[in-house]
């Protein structure tokens, strides 16, 4: 570190600055080295250095990458967003509901569900591979759609940051103003409740579909149809094959950057609303 | 996993403990909002682990000629004596050990060092530097490791000409793993700390300042006991992750032999379960992964209850 103290400032604000680029590059340069390389054809990677472009080759690549084994990308692809997004929004509002019926209502057994919610933040994902591959093979739902989903809809760190948000942001005059005028406890949380805690809800939603987009150990286990994966576990495969096959590789890292690529977009779009989620988070 | 550090929560619960004192009377409808959740819990969490218990006692075994299929035998902790014998087993936590003794401190401590010097008042651009090193977080773990993986391959990537030595020898690829890993999170705990860092009061800061206190002493006298709590907990979520840390090594298993198929605890029972196809070995394993990542939780929460209660 290269700050030293004079008059009450960090002295070298170039040095800082040279700190921060250094962790940049470190950060962006991986991902340059995706967009030059899927210009690549094979051949190029012997022949080009690692972060110029080869000879323009991403149509083929990317035609050569929805072609293989029958377009089966297109399915990949479609599941992510599938597993991802429709487990994100009804995962959070899961969440949302259980978090606001804990830090607002008094129903029986909401201290037990509470610490339970917490002991489930801290069960491992190994610990509940096994069962869940050996209860769904017992309910023959192995390689199914809802084997995967239903598991990820489950998000205990959700619940407990909905409590939070639900505590910081839903004053309880409100919804004695609600319940005078005679709106019903459901109705109120749906129609009053949840639009105050609207921050939040996107916070647990982002972060549950990351969370879901880059669950990998459950997909791994429950699924064997290609058909159903989801594009990491694909391209997961794909991979273990190009030792053998280096024809796979250009398909791997033209995949990578198609499926990268909406998450980062839509990080920088969301940029300001998962900001404000956090903040509602960790600094109220 | 995704981790957030609402490090306000005790005050919180105190004024929560007695809520909504008002509505006793239709407390069924609360129950309705959880019963979702609640459902979900018992079936994909509280019943699954219930069920690695049980199986953790169990092992089959064929009896006479094998005719009759195998037979379901309870072993008492025979499972777990197995495990803890197994040199395999150590091997993986050993690997683990070192991947966490190079990633935590890596991670968190470079996580700590771009928040204050984004919270300091010098640095202009501030969206942009942090927008930077959070952007690999949107890269799926998957996906993250292909990449690292082609880079530190000696045939496609550049890094071997680079830095001179191969990054996926015997001996470079543990740090190697542990470098993928740091580059995906570095930039989550940044965003973590820095949010965080903005409930510091400005008062303090500032009369710190005016006593002379430099960005240097400011930062460690004020600023990181202020966040500690935060830090710990992120310490806490980092130790789970890196002991359950399967994704980056079961990647790189593809690209190199010196990846085993039981490098890490998880790769373990992965490899019990699916490819050996021992359950009762699989379970006392993913028990025993659950037991001292609960251990290793308790003590870091338990370091940072003591020296922030002084």
């Amino acid at each position: 570190m290269s700050f030293a103290d004079s008059k009450s400032r960090w002295v070298s604000t170039p040095a800082v600055h040279v700190i921060l680029l250094v962790a940049a590059l470190y950060s962006l340069l991986p991902l340059v080295w995706l967009v030059t390389s899927s210009t690549k054809s094979l051949g190029d990677f012997s022949t080009t250095g690692a972060f110029e472009f080869g000879e323009w080759n991403l149509w083929a690549n990317v035609k050569a990458l929805f072609a293989q084994e029958n377009g089966i990308f297109w399915h990949w692809l479609l599941n992510s967003v599938l597993y991802a997004g429709g487990g994100a929004v009804l995962g959070s509002l899961i969440c949302a509901a259980c978090g606001y019926a804990i830090a607002k209502t008094s129903f029986p057994g909401r201290r037990l569900l509470f610490a339970l919610t917490l002991t489930g933040v801290l069960v491992p994902t190994t610990v509940l591979a096994l069962p869940m591959y050996l209860l769904a093979s017992e309910l023959r739902i192995v390689d199914t759609f809802w084997a995967v989903f239903v598991p990820l809809l489950t998000n205990p760190f959700g619940v407990y940051l909905a409590r939070v948000y639900a505590d910081a942001s839903v004053p309880d005059e409100v919804l004695e103003a609600a319940r005078v005028d005679g709106a019903g406890q459901l109705r109120t949380f749906f129609t009053v409740a949840l639009p105050m805690m609207r921050p939040g809800v996107v916070t647990v939603l982002l972060f549950q579909f990351i969370g879901i987009w880059n669950n990998f150990f459950l997909p791994l286990v429950l699924l064997t149809d290609p058909k159903l994966f989801p594009v990491s576990l694909g391209l997961f495969q794909w991979s273990t094959r190009q030792t053998q096959f280096p024809q796979y590789t250009p398909l791997v890292i033209t995949g990578s950057l198609l499926a990268v690529l909406p998450l980062v977009v839509a990080f920088l779009v969301l940029n300001r609303q998962w900001r404000k989620g956090l903040a509602a988070g960790s600094v109220k | 996993m995704s981790v957030l550090a609402p490090e306000r929560a005790p005050a919180q619960e105190q004024t929560s403990t007695e809520p909504a004192t008002r509505t006793r009377k239709k407390d069924f409808a609360g129950a309705v909002l959880a019963v979702p959740f609640a459902i979900l819990l018992v079936c994909t969490v509280l019943v699954p682990v219930a069920y690695t218990l049980y199986l953790s006692l169990f092992t089959e075994r064929l009896r006479g000629l094998g005719f009759s299929g195998p037979e379901h035998v309870f072993v008492w902790l025979g499972n777990y004596l197995e495990v803890i014998a197994d040199s395999a087993f150590h091997a993986s936590l050993g690997n683990v050990a070192l991947f966490a003794l190079i990633h935590i401190p890596s991670m968190l401590i470079g996580a700590l060092i771009l928040a204050l010097l984004l919270d300091s008042a010098v640095v202009r651009l501030k969206q942009v530097w942090s927008l930077a090193v959070f952007v690999p977080y949107a890269v799926p773990v998957v996906i993250g490791g292909l990449i690292w993986a082609y880079l530190y391959s000696p045939t496609i990537g550049p890094i071997k000409n680079l830095l001179g030595f191969d990054p996926l020898s015997d001996t470079t690829v543990l740090p190697s793993i542990a470098n993928i890993a740091t580059w995906q999170w570095v930039g989550y705990n940044m965003i973590i700390f820095y949010t965080a860092l903005q409930a510091v009061p400005k008062e303090i800061v500032e009369a710190a300042r005016a006593d002379g206190a430099g960005g240097f002493r400011t930062a460690w006298s004020i600023k990181i006991p202020v966040i500690r709590p935060t830090i710990f907990v992120a310490a806490v979520f980092t130790v789970i992750g890196s002991l359950q840390v399967f994704t980056e090594p079961m990647v790189l298993k593809g690209f190199t032999g010196t990846v085993t198929s039981t490098w890490s605890p998880s790769m373990y029972v992965y490899e019990a379960a699916f490819v050996a196809g021992d359950n009762g070995r699989a379970a006392a394993a993913s028990v025993l992964i659950a037991v001292i990542c609960a251990v290793l939780s308790a003590v870091v929460m338990r370091f940072s209850t003591r020296r922030s209660s002084r």
